[in-house]
């Protein structure tokens, strides 16, 4: 696959590895937090932590727009599409994401229409091809997925198309940065900082990252090479004591960003003045929704929402771990109550969540690990 | 948030607005384009797909040249290390990563 | 209920209610693929398996095949020759006979290729719908192959895992096939008798089989977890080794799966021990269909009960058996 295998090319990786550990500074713990939840999954699929040197400690972070979810959303989602004529569409993440009266998959078998698309522009062709039918787009993802949310509004709006809405759960991920930033316990030297939401949103949103807060952070892509690389620019302006936004990703992130992306957000979507994010508390300016002009396509106007508010169990430590604060293992639930299978928190409930990522691709080894230490 | 593919646009489909098909490696699907419209990919350009939307072109200069850092890797700090034996070490770190300061040709 | 689609729900659904109440053993401990069973002083092999696809029809085959097929290999997996078959159709009502027509000739060409005979049925109709049009049921009975016992408690460290073909052929057609992913692309289903395989690997190799299962639902990671857990040993697989067609790889890339959960209806696994791998792996490579059969891995003393892959540089991971079914992904 080209653009692809050339960056899984394992000479060139190892011999990004050895620059590495030529750089890191054995004097030194360095600790590298991962932003995005792709990221996070890519690390695990290319077993990535066993080929950095031990003292590269990569911490995962909030960037993952399902984890960051308040259950409550998923339920009112699911209320308002309950009736016999209404269609719930929504990408495969959701599919399995726990309200407390069941997960969309759960509800299918118990009769509601509820179907997996790919993309929103394939939940408005649903819409088209079925004018008795209300469909609801159950809309969730960060800057990277929110102009093709908008768009698609922009293209239900100019067809004409009224028996399609929206329900908006788009977040911005700089608010979701600064909670981590603002976390007294936290201690991070540097960022992989997003790779996909740079492409609409470009890299001077990090800026005050390195200006203000000092450290550095370098844009990065999903592939082997580019995580490593990314490590290499963070290592080498560490060792200068430099802070700057750098862009590993530069075949594909412009610095600037995607213009024509951001007016089609700016277009269809305004700020709420506050959201809750699951884990993270009630965080201001951190989530999009629909504007007055496309008000007919919005779900939440159209139909009545409950506002259905869940909390999570007080024992699970999700928000500690979202803000890296813990490792997974660490949470009490982790591996007990709280599994892939019966996700108790919200890190737990999408495979590129920290707790999962890390349950399905590693935890297995580290008990083997222990048991041997032990006898 | 993050799953996005590079794919090769192998058609543009007539009268539809900014719509196309793209390829990776012999899958083929529909591609919203409505994102690049400041900078319309043709047939042949390869673009990162996102749930059904082209987000960006990719750049073959841009991903040539990364290649070529990374295999220069170890080199490039040579060179550093052989300057600051010098004692010329003003400014050493332009010449390794800075490469936003590159142009791209068009 | 996602206990259909194999992996974890479909093991707790068998090991927890099934076998305690229907096996005459009351555990699910020693379940193969089929079982041998001595009758008056012969030993025969007998399966039964159902089909529930859609579309029923799908580039590469249609359900009627994959009916006879699985049976067959059911029964090959488990060290015998299909012999005779018995069907069950239930039909929704309404579904047209050219339909029905369609499926009973698929069905009487696969097994003429497989060498089985139909030697009786039954048909239900049940009200419109239900059934999805049809789901088709088959046993099958069949003798063992002279030498080969297969037995999960038999693997041993250092044994070699032996991969007839390519991965994921089937599911992704099946998935494309279903229309709502918008997705093309020029792939077949991979649905075909692995019996003359097997029986040219047994010429061959016959005291080095230990273990064979074809990895239908939950994909190749299933099977070998499960046999990890049969076996309390570790299942090393080398990723580079493992063959995928670019296809399935690019609408894995895609919707974000991972080959190694995907179904196959026309491979199998062998585990084999070290004197016999390279005999049978040639063996598999000269029959026809055989040429892309790969040693994919090895099985190591730990991790216990678990799956490892090696990435390409120096990388592992650990897979798991699928929870329900393999959703596409945009994170």
């Amino acid at each position: 696959m080209r653009y692809v295998d050339e960056f899984r090319d394992p000479e060139l990786i190892t011999k990004t590895v050895e620059e590495i550990r030529r750089l890191a500074d054995a004097a030194r713990h360095y600790r590298i937090m991962e932003v995005c939840g792709g990221h996070t999954h890519a690390i695990y699929r290319f077993g990535l932590k066993d080929i950095l040197p031990e003292n590269i400690e990569l911490i995962h972070g909030p960037g993952c727009p399902v984890c960051v979810l308040p259950m409550g959303r998923i339920d009112d989602g699911l209320t308002i599409a309950h009736e016999p004529n209404r269609i719930f569409a929504a990408f495969g993440d959701m599919m399995r994401v726990p309200g407390a009266k069941g997960s969309p998959l759960e509800h299918k078998a118990r009769g509601s229409d509820v179907r997996i698309v790919y993309s929103p522009a394939d939940a408005l062709e649903i819409a088209k091809k079925n004018p008795n039918k209300e469909v609801i787009f159950f809309a969730i993802g960060f800057e990277t997925t929110a102009p093709s949310t908008a768009l698609t509004l922009m293209s239900a709006k100019k067809q004409g198309i009224q028996n399609f809405t929206v329900f908006c759960n788009h977040v911005t991920i700089v608010p979701a940065i600064r909670a981590i930033l603002d976390s007294p316990d936290m201690r991070l030297d540097g960022f992989i900082g997003p790779g996909h939401v740079s492409t609409v949103i470009g890299c001077r949103p990090y800026e005050w990252i390195a200006k203000k807060e000092g450290k550095p952070v370098v844009t990065s892509g999903f592939e082997p090479l580019d995580l490593l690389q990314s490590i290499v620019m963070l290592l080498r302006q560490l060792r200068a004591s430099e802070a700057k936004v750098e862009n590993q990703y530069k075949r594909v992130v412009p610095w600037e960003g995607n213009r024509a992306a951001l007016r089609v957000m700016a277009e269809a979507f305004e700020l709420r003045p506050y959201f809750e994010w699951r884990g993270l508390g009630f965080i201001s300016q951190s989530a999009l929704r629909i504007r007055d002009t496309y008000a007919v396509w919005d779900a939440e106007r159209r139909y009545s929402v409950p506002e259905t508010r869940v909390a999570d169990p007080k024992s699970a430590q999700c928000g500690e771990v979202l803000k890296g604060v813990l490792k997974p293992a660490q949470c009490k639930l982790f591996g007990k109550e709280c599994t892939p299978e019966h996700p108790v928190g919200a890190l737990m409930v999408s495979s590129e969540g920290s707790c999962a990522a890390y349950y399905n691709y590693e935890h297995r080894k580290s008990l083997v690990t222990t048991i041997s230490a032990v006898a | 948030m993050c799953l996005a593919i590079p794919g090769k646009i192998v058609e543009i489909i007539e009268g539809q607005n900014d719509v196309g098909i793209v390829e990776v490696t012999g899958v083929r699907r529909k591609v919203q384009l409505g994102l690049l419209s400041e900078d319309m990919p043709v047939r042949g350009d390869w673009v990162l797909i996102h749930v059904g939307f082209a987000m960006s072109k990719i750049s073959e200069f841009d991903a040539a040249e990364q290649m070529r850092l990374l295999s220069m890797l170890g080199e490039i700090d040579q060179a550093i290390e052989e300057v600051r034996g010098y004692g010329g070490d003003d400014n050493i770190s332009e010449i390794s990563v800075d490469h936003q300061v590159r142009s791209r040709p068009n | 209920m996602s206990h259909g689609a194999g992996g974890k729900s479909s093991r707790r659904l068998v090991e927890g209610l099934f076998a305690p109440l229907l096996l005459s053993s009351g555990s699910s401990e020693r379940l193969a693929d089929a079982a041998h069973i001595e009758i008056g002083g012969a030993t025969v092999a007998f399966t039964t398996d159902s089909f529930v696809v859609h579309p029923l029809r799908f580039p590469g085959g249609s359900i009627g095949e994959l009916a006879v097929n699985g049976t067959v290999n059911d029964l090959a997996v488990s060290g015998a020759k299909a012999h005779s078959m018995v069907v069950t159709f239930v039909l929704e009502e309404g579904l047209a006979s050219s339909t029905l027509e369609a499926e009973v000739r698929a069905m009487s060409d696969a097994l003429k290729r497989a060498g089985v005979t139909m030697v009786g049925g039954d048909t239900k109709v049940v009200e419109r719908g239900k059934a999805e049009g049809m789901y088709i049921s088959t046993a099958g009975i069949g003798s063992p192959i002279p030498g080969v016992h297969v037995d999960a408690k038999t693997v041993r460290p250092g044994d070699k895992v032996l991969l007839s073909g390519p991965i994921g052929d089937h599911g992704i057609t099946i998935l494309l096939a279903r229309a709502d992913l918008d997705l093309e692309a020029d792939l077949n289903s991979d649905t075909r008798s692995v019996l003359p395989m097997i029986e040219a690997m047994a010429a061959q190799a016959a005291p080095g089989i230990r273990w064979m299962r074809d990895p239908t639902r939950g994909g190749l990671a299933t099977s070998l977890n499960e046999l990890a857990r049969d076996c309390g040993l570790s299942v090393e697989l080398n990723e580079e080794e493992i063959p995928v067609r670019d296809e399935v790889r690019g609408a894995c890339e895609l919707l974000g799966l991972d080959p190694l959960h995907i179904a196959n209806e026309g491979q199998f696994i062998a585990i084999i021990s070290p004197e016999f791998a390279d005999m049978a792996l040639n063996a598999i490579q000269l029959t026809e269909g055989g040429d892309e059969a790969r040693i994919i891995g090895q099985i190591r003393q730990e991790p216990a009960n678990t799956v490892v892959v090696n990435t390409r540089y120096g990388g592992t991971r650990i897979v798991d058996m699928l929870v329900g079914d393999p959703l596409p992904r945009i994170c």
